[in-house]
Order: structure tokens, then C-alpha cells, then sequence
């Protein structure tokens, strides 16, 4: 049974608000593969390395693609919106607080210690997404002259992207048999 | 008008050029909100980590970026154009995906990227670090951070809201930054 848009809507509406802390892949799995049934477990891989393969949030595009093969346009649109509306509007929230209170001593000794928490956040979800990848020389290579050209060279985003990708589509070309990492 | 036909032009781009997630994009993002906008690297990373406390997808602190820079009107411009030319992109993509089928070159798309977007990664580690470190105290709570959110299954809010609280009380008593 197709849901409606509503129903669609509702329960991404419902991980963008639950989802603290991160993670949001895995509440989608769980909506779309185990609640609600709308993918199967290799239906939500394949939809998973499209979102991943492509640019823009995984998330977002995860969310955009199953809102997309349950209900067409309308149903991604859904889909993403519900799951940004609530993070969107706590943000707002907060930033407007901050734009008000940025001269605030206080405000900005408290910023201190959540920026540096978030600083050890970001390094910890790099670190485990790279893990696999941070063993293997070629891959190893790849980050390695990714980070010189951006934070060392201090080259553009575009630039660096020129530069990266077709080595990169080189390195990993389709092989006959199965390349290595 | 100007400023925000800016926004429009400069988070469009940040989003096709968002590999393997949001996150890619962050020292780009950086760079160009202190060149344009004249967001200094500490107000970006403070905005940055505000929105890591809110719930669903890690970049929604854009919008804060568009609200500081021109108003409400500025953040709904920058959630217009951040989201829409990649959502579109992902949706065409995975349209065509449906009819053609799994092609051993999206795989190798997929490779090929993923080492790319975990450089930019480590230069969004460092670009950040390099404006939310500024002295030993800073340092210490981000490596206890770190090091707690790899060993335990803690959720990173509460470790987050926690260095604030502890990095506030220290900072008070101790002057240490």
C-alpha cells in the first residue's frame, strides 16, 4: 500500500526531531527497512550508495530518494522537509540567541568549551569513517594530498576537486576483477 | 539584493560541490564566509557548534549564516540554495539509476570520492580545530571529547554541552582559556 504524503512527512518528521547526536542514516533504516517496510534491506543499500555517491547530505538524499519511489516529486519533497524542519528551526532558535548574546563574556566562555566538544566530535566521526581507509596506502595517498592542497596549498574547493577526482576515477577505473582498496 | 544574490551563488555552489556529505564543504565554507561576509573564523566556529547540538542533518547552522548575514530572508536563501541544486542532482541521478541499473562505474565513482571527502574531512578537523583550540584548556576538552566518544557510546550533545559547562567553570575560576 502506498502511504500517503502525510504519513511520509510525519515520520521523517519525527527522526528530525529525535535525532541528537548524530546517526540519522541508521533511524532511516530503521523507519524504512524494519517500521514501516517500504524498502527491502538491499533496496535501502542500493538507495544508500546513490545518496552516498552523489553530492549533498547523505541524509537528506537518502530521504529525498525513498520519499521519491514511495510518492514521486512530492513525496521526496515531503520527505526532506520534514526531516529538516525541526533541526532547522532549533538552529534558527539558537542563532538568533547568539546574535544577540555574542558580546556576552559569558556566552562566549561557554562557546569555548562547546566549540572545542564539537571540534572533538567532528574529529571523531573523521576519524571512524576514515578508519578503513587510513590503512591502505593508495586510499592513504588520496587524503593525504587532498588535505595538502586544501589546508596547506589553500587551493579551492573547485580547484582541488579538478585535481582529486580524476586521479581518483583513474585509481579506481573498473576492473575486470574486483580492485582492491 | 546584492548580498543575498551572493548567498544564493556561494551556498549553491558549496552544494554541488558537497562530496561524499556536508561536512566536505566545511573548510571552503569557511574561508569564503570570512573573505564575502566578513564571519570571523571564531564566530563561524561557535555557529558551527551550536549546530551540533540541534537534532537532524549536521548542516542545518547554515541558516544561521544567512540570518547573520541578511535576515530571515537570508537564511530561507541559503536553505533554498544549499539544498535544492544537489537534491535535484540526487534525484535525477537516482531516477536514471532506477532504469539503467547498478554499473560497476558507479562503484567506482563511489571509490574514488570517498578518500576525497575524508581529506576534506581532516581539513574540516583542522580548520575548525585551529579556531575553537586557543589555549590548553580548549585543547584538553576536545581531546577528552575525541577520545570519550570512541571508546564509549555516549551521546556526542551531551559530551558537548558537558565541555561547555566544565570549560565555563574552569575559565571562571582559573582565567585559562
Amino acid at each position: 500500500m502506498t502511504p500517503t504524503l502525510w504519513v511520509i512527512f510525519r515520520e521523517f518528521l519525527l527522526i528530525g526531531a529525535v535525532s541528537f547526536g548524530g546517526g540519522i542514516v541508521a533511524y532511516e533504516r530503521i523507519l524504512l527497512v524494519d517500521k514501516r517496510k517500504w524498502l527491502s534491506p538491499d533496496e535501502f543499500m542500493a538507495t544508500l550508495a546513490i545518496s552516498q555517491t552523489m553530492p549533498g547530505l547523505n541524509s537528506v538524499n537518502l530521504a529525498l530518494l525513498a520519499g521519491d519511489r514511495l510518492r514521486g516529486f512530492w513525496g521526496a519533497f515531503v520527505a526532506a522537509a520534514g526531516l529538516m524542519l525541526p533541526g532547522g528551526l532549533f538552529v534558527l532558535i539558537a542563532g538568533v540567541a547568539y546574535s544577540e548574546g555574542a558580546d556576552h563574556p559569558m556566552m562566549n566562555i561557554l562557546l569555548a568549551g562547546v566549540a572545542a566538544g564539537a571540534t572533538g566530535l567532528l574529529a571523531s566521526i573523521t576519524y571512524k569513517i576514515g578508519d578503513q581507509h587510513f590503512r591502505h596506502i593508495r586510499s592513504l595517498l588520496m587524503i593525504v594530498a587532498t588535505f595538502v592542497l586544501m589546508s596547506v596549498l589553500k587551493f579551492s574547493l573547485v580547484t582541488v576537486l579538478l585535481i582529486m577526482a580524476p586521479i581518483g576515477l583513474y585509481l579506481y577505473r573498473p576492473r575486470a576483477e574486483e580492485p582492491r582498496k | 539584493m546584492s548580498a543575498l544574490l551572493q548567498l544564493a551563488t556561494t551556498f549553491g555552489m558549496l552544494s554541488v560541490l558537497a562530496v561524499g556529505g556536508g561536512t566536505a564543504v566545511l573548510p571552503e565554507m569557511q574561508t569564503i564566509l570570512a573573505q564575502r561576509f566578513h564571519i570571523d573564523h571564531t564566530a563561524f566556529v561557535h555557529i558551527y557548534s551550536l549546530g551540533q547540538l540541534a537534532p537532524g542533518p549536521n548542516m542545518m547552522m547554515v541558516l544561521v549564516f544567512g540570518f547573520q548575514i541578511a535576515g530571515l530572508l537570508g537564511a530561507i536563501v541559503v536553505l533554498l540554495s544549499f539544498f535544492i541544486p544537489s537534491s535535484i542532482l540526487c534525484l535525477a541521478v537516482g531516477r536514471l539509476w532506477n532504469k539503467i541499473g547498478e554499473r560497476p562505474w558507479r562503484r567506482s565513482v563511489q571509490s574514488a570520492l570517498e578518500p576525497i571527502a575524508i581529506g576534506l574531512m581532516c581539513s574540516g578537523v583542522y580548520a575548525v580545530a585551529k579556531a575553537a583550540f586557543v589555549g590548553p584548556l580548549t585543547i584538553g576538552l576536545g581531546v577528552l571529547v575525541f577520545g570519550l566518544l570512541l571508546r564509549t557510546r555516549i551521546n556526542p550533545v551531551y559530551l558537548i554541552l558537558g565541555a561547555g559547562a566544565i570549560g565555563a567553570l574552569l575559565m571562571h575560576l582559573t582565567g585559562m582559556h
